[in-house]
């Protein structure tokens, strides 16, 4: 029956149609919704709280917006607050944590791409010891090595110093960003580490012209774990430096959680507000640009 | 000194795992030799041990009269084509082209013409400026070929490239393939597991089984004296038929059926009694007119028909064992109907049932 006329066709048809109201979609979006409101209503208190002025937050209206607003507690949080004896707010502290955060990041990921890129390509004697033995870093509890680590820094010069802190970080983060690497570069065509050695390519120039430029993915995967936390680490910032070189998160707590005074609460939620606002928008940029090494990923040869 | 890689037994083992054993192999200059065989033959790792991206475990490969064991693959005078295509994903066409040239610090005149040269011949000219994700699989496989191509070696690995296209572009590469070779004169070896390719391009065809080499020869050799009854079996599609039987006093008997072998050519000198195997291609049974001229006829009953097109494939039994005939497409005959078969004991083979050795 090749030469069935359309229009004598009865029964369902065509897509199924679908119920707006299903009980269904009522039980799915009424949870999304329940779940959105539970994570978004703190950060609305928070936002509120700090355009507010002191004797507004007195009356306790914590849900209702700011009467008067007032940019007055952003300011003073960046550059007035009291960090324990100095008072210059967070602004000192914001640029620490730059100064620790980036080199942290380059290097650690240029580390770790290397020697993940070495234990997923060039097996060499001895690379599933030295796998397992950096995996096993992975599971140790920072706290174990935080005093052995200060006689080290000391040693060497760096305790106290920025520098010390980066190379904690670096060291800190190569279990799992190495983890990563290898499992990235693993996943990619084994061929194709192949053909460019039969096109003479070496170690570093596979590397380079190879395999990095086919990893945007994992290195904005790396770039997103290493930047929060790095910049949200806050036991080797306090453990590691001094009040000098304390990074950001050591700032806001000693703003925070001082006991003098009044408690300035519009103050401390702009203040937590700033420090948090890097990593956020780390997420934002990069989560694009995650996506889109994805969707690039997906299509390769 | 015409040998253009010679392959001295060669040992291959990953861990306690044998993959190749004391495996030699001379390959003449100009010749394609296709590598055959069922997955996990070892087939592949031989490519590779001759690529040089597997260190082997012992033994020597020498290709164009140096030993090129300990050397790099970029060093061994190779190109090589794989069968995930392995293009360079970032870099066009031409980059693909250029980045072996580029590493091997070519004047830049000479890259130009020789990348020229190579898409000219491969008639990819049009795509030099595209990335290999804008190209078909064909074009990819071909752009491949072409990094191979500029390197300007004098032996190409092949290691399955067609085995990700479809059948028919499959069949047309397969045959610009051996086109290329008619017109490069180089050394190939060709590693696939697909019998029709490596009997329409082979020179000579290896078959390989757990590490080693059970036959080296010619295609016709190969489908015509198939040495053991691994490789009767493994080559020829529909596979051949193996009747279970013996031979007594000059003739093969398997239950009813009895089969003189006056025109066996033997390769041991003259039958010996004993427990056999008797093989026969099912396109060497005659049907039809044809059968009053074979030396031996059965009566069989149809038992299924599978219709190709260009044949029919006939189930049936002989002598209690499962057999199948080719017929013509045409030929006229129903399940259940009663044939007549013409067998030639020239055309079977015949193997050793303990050693499965070819007598």
């Amino acid at each position: 029956m090749v030469d069935a006329s359309p229009d004598t066709l009865s029964g369902p048809q065509g897509p199924r149609p679908r119920k707006v109201l299903s009980r269904r979609n009522i039980f799915l979006y009424g949870t999304l919704f329940v779940i959105t409101v539970y994570y978004a209503l703190p950060l609305y208190v928070m936002i509120v709280t700090s355009l507010k002025g002191m004797p507004e937050i007195r009356l306790g209206n914590v849900f209702s917006p700011p009467v008067e607003m007032t940019f007055e507690p952003w300011v003073k949080a960046w550059s007035e607050a009291c960090t324990g004896l100095t008072c210059n707010g967070l602004s000192t502290g914001f640029w620490n944590s730059v100064r620790i955060t980036i080199p942290s990041v380059i290097l650690s990921i240029m580390i770790a791409s290397v020697n993940g890129y070495a234990l997923a390509n060039w097996r060499f004697k001895g690379a599933d010891v030295f796998f397992t033995i950096l995996i096993f870093g992975a599971f140790i509890p920072y706290q174990v090595m935080l005093y052995p680590i200060v006689i080290m820094l000391r040693e060497i010069g760096l305790y106290g110093s920025l520098g010390g802190l980066v190379l904690v970080h670096t060291i800190f983060g190569m279990p799992i960003l190495t983890l990563l690497f290898r499992n990235y570069f693993t996943s990619l065509p084994e061929e194709l580490f192949k053909a460019a050695r039969v096109d003479g390519a070496g170690f570093w120039g596979i590397y380079f012209r190879i395999m990095v430029p086919m990893s945007l993915p994992i290195f904005t995967v790396a770039v997103i774990l290493q930047v929060t936390g790095i910049w949200n680490d806050f036991l080797f910032g306090v453990v590691y430096t001094g009040p000098e070189t304390y990074p950001m998160t050591v700032s806001l707590n000693n703003i925070v959680n001082s006991t003098q005074g009044v408690k300035e609460y519009n103050v401390n939620m702009a203040a937590t507000l700033l420090t948090g606002l890097v990593p956020l928008s780390i997420y934002f940029v990069s989560g694009r640009l995650f996506v889109r090494g994805i969707a690039a990923g997906a299509v390769k040869g | 000194m015409n040998n253009s890689v010679e392959i001295k037994n060669l040992d291959l083992q990953f861990g306690a795992v044998k993959v190749l054993q004391d495996l030699n192999l001379d390959i003449g200059k100009g010749e394609f030799l296709v590598l055959l065989g069922s997955s996990g033959c070892g087939k592949s790792t031989l490519l590779n041990c001759i690529a040089g991206l597997l260190d082997v475990t012992a033994g020597q490969i020498h290709i164009n009269g140096t030993n090129v064991t300990w050397a790099e693959p970029s060093e061994r005078g190779i190109g090589m084509v794989f069968q995930s295509y392995a293009l360079y994903p970032q870099m066009t066409v031409e980059g693909n082209l250029s980045f072996g040239l580029k590493n091997a610090k070519l004047p830049k005149a000479e890259i130009a013409q020789r990348i020229k040269h190579a898409s000219e011949i491969l008639q990819i000219e049009p795509l030099l400026k595209r990335k290999p994700a804008a190209l078909s699989g064909g074009q990819r496989q071909r752009v491949a070929i072409g990094r191979a191509l500029v390197r300007d070696v004098d032996v190409f690995l092949f290691d399955e490239p067609l085995s990700n296209l479809d059948a028919k572009l499959r069949a047309d590469l397969r045959v610009e393939i051996k086109r290329l070779h008619q017109r490069l004169e180089n050394t190939m070896i060709y590693v696939t597991h697909d019998q029709i390719e490596a009997m329409t391009l082979a020179d000579r065809i290896a078959i390989m089984r757990g590490g080693q080499i059970m036959q080296l020869g010619t295609p016709d050799d190969i489908y015509g004296r198939p040495v053991n009854k691994y490789v009767a079996g493994f080559i020829g599609s529909p596979s051949m038929n193996f009747l279970d039987g013996t031979i007594q006093n000059g003739a093969f008997k398997a239950g009813d059926l009895t089969v003189p072998l006056a025109g066996y050519d033997f390769a041991s000198g003259g039958a010996v009694d004993g427990p056999t195997t008797l093989g026969i291609r099912p396109e060497h049974v005659t049907t039809g007119q044809l059968v009053s001229d074979a030396p031996i006829q059965v009566d069989v009953i149809v038992e299924l028909i599978e219709p190709t097109g260009s044949d029919k494939l006939i189930d049936c039994q002989v002598a209690g064992h499962h057999f199948r005939v080719r017929m013509e497409g045409q030929a006229s005959v129903s399940v259940g109907q009663t044939l007549r078969l013409g067998i030639d004991p020239a055309r079977a083979s015949l193997f050793d049932a303990a050693t499965e050795e070819r007598l």
